[in-house]
């Protein structure tokens, strides 16, 4: 075991500091792209984790289920800008604060 | 200090500081483009966990195939610069900050805990789990039902795509 080897702690770090990067941009911007891009950057996050534990036991599966973990991104990031498209064309806007038609 | 470490720190704070931009970012094509920038360090860090199939992934479909669609509808729909939109009301975004600094207090006192103090290496069979042979092998034989119904999925994703965004809603 090398002493120079960086500990699993400072990506787990990272990971966190990532996902709440994505949390505050999901709270504070008001156009719709970008939140959907935050939650991106939080799955990324999520994925960043996933590795660091699957490197750390020695075990293939963390890295199985971040195959999934993109594949299902790329359909949620097909869908959603299709519904965002969708949304634009009746109200032509992006703003979150317009998208109150499922509001009770 | 060891270059390893050094070049870890360097990656790891310009993704950072490419999502820290991203999200103070005013105009959404630069918002894209730093998102890039955060995904390319994110297939870096992969590669130091020795996770090679995960790293070209994720610069394949993430910063190629995802974010070219993101692109590609900020095109579509001709947004410029977000002016247009009003400000939001400025307690709303006080309070969504302390929210973020709070959750990441809890996720690092998490993290302080010592359940990880007793391997906090990696293992030192990293290096063969990450190999596209290794995943193909489990993703073909141990995982092959999730797998296929992945396929499932991303049909049902194109097809609802498709229908979508044909024509307006009614």
């Amino acid at each position: 075991m090398n002493v120079t080897e960086i500990p699993i702690n400072s990506y787990l770090i990272v990971s966190a500091i990532l996902f709440t990067i994505g949390v505050i941009g999901v709270l504070t911007r008001r156009n719709v792209i970008i939140v959907f891009m935050c939650i991106e950057l939080m799955l990324n996050s999520v994925n960043l984790t996933l590795v660091t534990f699957s490197a750390m036991y020695g075990d293939s599966t963390g890295q199985i289920l971040v195959f999934f973990v993109m594949a299902v991104a790329a359909a949620e990031a097909a869908v959603g800008l299709a519904i965002i498209i969708a949304i634009f064309r009746n109200t032509m806007k992006i703003d979150i604060d317009h998208f109150n038609i499922m509001k009770w | 200090m060891s270059l390893k470490i050094i070049l870890f720190s360097l990656i790891s704070t310009i993704g950072l500081a490419s999502a820290i931009m991203m999200i103070l970012q005013r105009n959404p094509v630069k918002s894209v483009l730093l998102l890039i920038v955060n995904f390319f360090c994110l297939a870096l860090l992969y590669l130091f966990l020795s996770a090679q199939f995960i790293a070209i992934i994720q610069i394949i479909v993430y910063a190629g195939a995802i974010m070219v669609l993101f692109l590609f509808v900020i095109m579509l729909l001709n947004l410029g610069d977000e002016k247009l939109l009003s400000e939001g009301i400025s307690y709303k975004k006080r309070i969504a900050y302390i929210l973020g600094i709070v959750l990441l207090a809890e996720i690092l006192a998490g993290l302080s805990v010592p359940l990880l103090s007793s391997n906090s290496v990696i293992s030192q069979n990293a290096q063969e789990i990450g190999t596209v042979q290794n995943i193909g092998k489990s993703l073909f034989s141990k995982y092959l039902l999730p797998f296929e119904i992945t396929s499932i999925l991303l049909l049902a994703a194109m097809a609802g795509v498709v229908i979508l965004a044909k024509k307006k809603f009614q």
